[in-house]
């Protein structure tokens, strides 16, 4: 992505690492993207692949011995790695809320639902008790949660999986932040549930005009949700584009092996495109591009040297292959 | 495809016949808590009536959210749990019934059974080759070392795997590797039915791909018929003949896949469908889904659907509706019985 003055979340060459006994682990090696007020940028990948560590990486909450070895995350122009702890918190919450996969986790299950909303609404906004609380209903009531103003007083417990996503939504959401980061925030719930939550994170969002960085395995939370899509393998990021691009006429060998994967509902085909091996971990991963020994079109250069990112079509890939080759590739995809 | 698989229903044997298939579990309190605080005692309908036939080599999936009781079958149809009542016939034996120890064995010989978790349905500590061995010793159709050895590494090789893998530990596998092993173990008794209680779901879906695929290819080499347990309809899609779906322990709908998937019946089954991410990005408007699964312990009266669906009426709150032939399958919905369902 070009540089932008206006963006609101800009991440440069940003590495993530963690010494080991056998030596220092890369989790995500030299990723960069942009985000606009208000987009919603989906990050995808299989396990491994390094998406849950880049959001934690972004808001500061990376457990020791994880670090930010280099690389700048800038929001609105500031850069907020490296920043002292206090700093960081009062961001956190203010202007990154945070959606994750197990809403037991967000929630404390000592303490009313009610209680746990109007902490969050006074520690990031300066309203009195009562107008905390009213905001409480109101934000409740907004992520669709039926009769409000009793339910303030119940534990979390007392909630259906889908209803406590939709208060962590609530929490998150709580401070008006400019940036929601939500790690697989309907994974745990079924397709119908799921149906719903991400209706409500689309909408809210929308309304409030908040970016959203969506991590998913999901490709087709992503297809609902996302404007742009960045797909990452190996703690690097292969592909970023418009999400129809992306999905629709994949350019990246990976990504076209990934969605020839997903089993398509409409079309009945005998056999599903398959990627041989499977992601390689953190200690063994190859030299060069990370993706040559299951790649049919890997060549020498693949072995030794990383491709670079550059720009094709409205996205970016990192691939060797010439711009005819990846179009072709992408026109031979699926859909 | 479908139109043959269909066709030959009438004259095909069901391998596998489920017949008002009932499991209740007691969810009450303890003893104590119940004479203390005066409460009674609850139960949990995990299966209600369920009754379904899988013809031989076919594909049979159960799709159902959460509580609806789809592994609680799978479970029943293996012999992990007891039904409450209902028959379970398996080429023609009610298994439920069969009281004779050896009798059992003979039969469990021609049903395995693979499970979601390749973690945790290994023995860590043991080697890959006495994993896949195991079956064969237990149920003495190999007792020589040279024979199981040969055996085992023909199974490795189906699965794709190199027959050298055998001297490691489960641990050394990927997710991928090891649901390959557990189907290797599964097939060691050359089974003709297995139930797959949701085989990919633990696993990504470049590496789901393909598992799926070996299992569409041992299909075909075998000719084994497939129990398919899944919550994902697209799995479903791709790999059943028909489909029962299942909504807090009843079947609602039972159809050839293709009739579910573009031509779905009942209210449930729409709205499941409606649900599922819209991977092609055809921009279709969706209605929203409404409510949510009720508590299976005080499930709604009547249809149990019908306080999330549009076209419930007075009928829908009041009396179970039976399921019926609609079309090649069948429907549990009286709205489409009276013609209301557009």
């Amino acid at each position: 992505m070009t540089e932008t003055s206006e963006a609101l979340l800009e991440v440069r060459d940003l590495v993530v690492e963690f010494p080991t006994r056998r030596g220092i682990l890369r989790a995500v090696d030299q990723i960069s993207f942009s985000l606009m007020p208000g987009e919603v940028l989906g990050l995808v990948g299989e396990s491994g692949a390094g998406k849950s560590l880049t959001g934690t990486a972004l808001i500061g909450l990376l457990e020791p011995p994880g670090r930010i070895a280099s690389g700048t995350v800038r929001l609105k122009g500031q850069q907020i790695n490296g920043l002292p702890p206090e700093e960081l918190r009062k961001i956190r919450g203010r202007r990154i809320g945070m959606v994750f996969q197990d809403p037991l986790t967000s929630l404390n299950p000592l303490y009313r639902v009610g209680e746990q909303l109007i902490e969050t609404i006074r520690t990031h906004l300066p309203l009195s008790e009562a107008e905390a609380r009213q905001r409480a209903v109101d934000l409740l009531m907004e992520v669709g949660i039926p009769a409000a103003e009793r339910r303030l007083d119940s534990y979390p417990h007392e909630f259906s999986g889908g209803m406590r996503q939709r208060v962590v939504i609530a929490l998150a959401l709580a401070a008006e932040p400019e940036l929601v980061i939500a790690d697989e925030p309907t994974t745990a719930l079924d397709v119908s549930v799921q149906a719903q939550i991400i209706a409500v994170l689309k909408r809210l969002c929308r309304e409030k005009n908040t970016a959203v960085i969506l991590i998913t395995h999901d490709m087709g939370v992503i297809a609902e949700t996302a404007d742009r899509v960045a797909v990452m393998y190996a703690g690097r990021i292969v592909e970023i584009g418009p999400v129809r691009d992306v999905i629709k006429s994949p350019r990246h060998p990976y990504t076209k092996g990934l969605m020839g994967s997903i089993p398509d509902p409409e079309a009945e085909a005998e056999r599903l495109i398959q990627i041989p091996g499977s992601m390689p971990r953190l200690t063994h991963i190859p030299k060069g591009c990370a993706f040559n020994p299951r790649c049919g079109f890997a060549n020498d250069q693949c072995r030794t040297e990383r491709p670079p990112v550059r720009a094709v079509g409205k996205g970016s890939v990192a691939c060797f292959l010439d711009e005819a080759q990846l179009t072709a590739l992408s026109l031979e995809a699926r859909r | 495809m479908t139109a043959v698989a269909s066709a030959s229903h009438a004259d095909a044997v069901p391998l596998l016949t489920v017949e008002g298939l009932r499991c209740v579990f007691d969810v009450s309190k303890p003893w104590l808590n119940r004479v203390l605080e005066g409460a009674s005692k609850q139960s949990l309908q995990a299966v209600d009536d369920v009754s379904f036939f899988i013809p031989k080599g076919e594909t049979f999936a159960l799709v159902g959210e959460s509580g609806s009781g789809k592994s609680t079958i799978a479970k029943m149809i293996v012999g992990l749990l007891r039904p409450t009542n209902g028959e379970i016939r398996f080429d023609g034996t009610d298994i439920t019934k069969v009281g004779n120890a050896a009798e059992m064995r003979r039969l469990r010989r021609r049903f395995q059974m693979i499970f979601q978790d390749p973690y945790a349905s290994l023995n860590p500590r043991m080697r890959v080759d006495t994993i896949i061995a195991e079956p064969l010793r237990a149920f003495g159709i190999l007792s020589e070392d040279g024979a199981i050895a040969t055996r085992v590494a023909e199974l490795l090789r189906l699965v794709r795997l190199d027959p050298a893998d055998g001297v490691k530990f489960p641990h050394e596998f990927s997710g991928g590797q090891r649901q390959r092993i557990a189907i290797a173990r599964a097939l060691a008794g050359n089974p003709e039915f297995l139930v797959c209680d949701e085989p990919t779901s633990a696993l990504d879906v470049s590496v789901q791909a393909q598992i799926l695929n070996l299992m569409k290819d041992l299909q075909a080499e075998f000719g084994l018929t497939y129990l398919l347990i899944s919550h994902n309809l697209a799995v479903v899609r791709h790999m059943a003949t028909r489909v029962g779906v299942l909504y807090l322990g009843r079947l609602v709908e039972v159809a050839p896949s293709r009739q579910l998937f573009t031509a779905p019946r009942h209210p449930y089954t729409r709205m499941l469908l409606d649900a599922v991410p819209d991977l092609a990005m055809s921009g279709r408007q969706r209605l929203p889904v409404q409510g949510e699964i009720p508590n299976p312990i005080t499930p709604p009266s009547g249809c149990f659907y019908h306080p999330r669906c549009p076209l419930a009426n007075e009928r829908c709150t009041q009396e179970r509706p039976a399921l019926v032939p609609a079309a090649e399958g069948y429907v549990a919905c009286h709205a489409v019985a009276e013609g209301r369902a557009a």
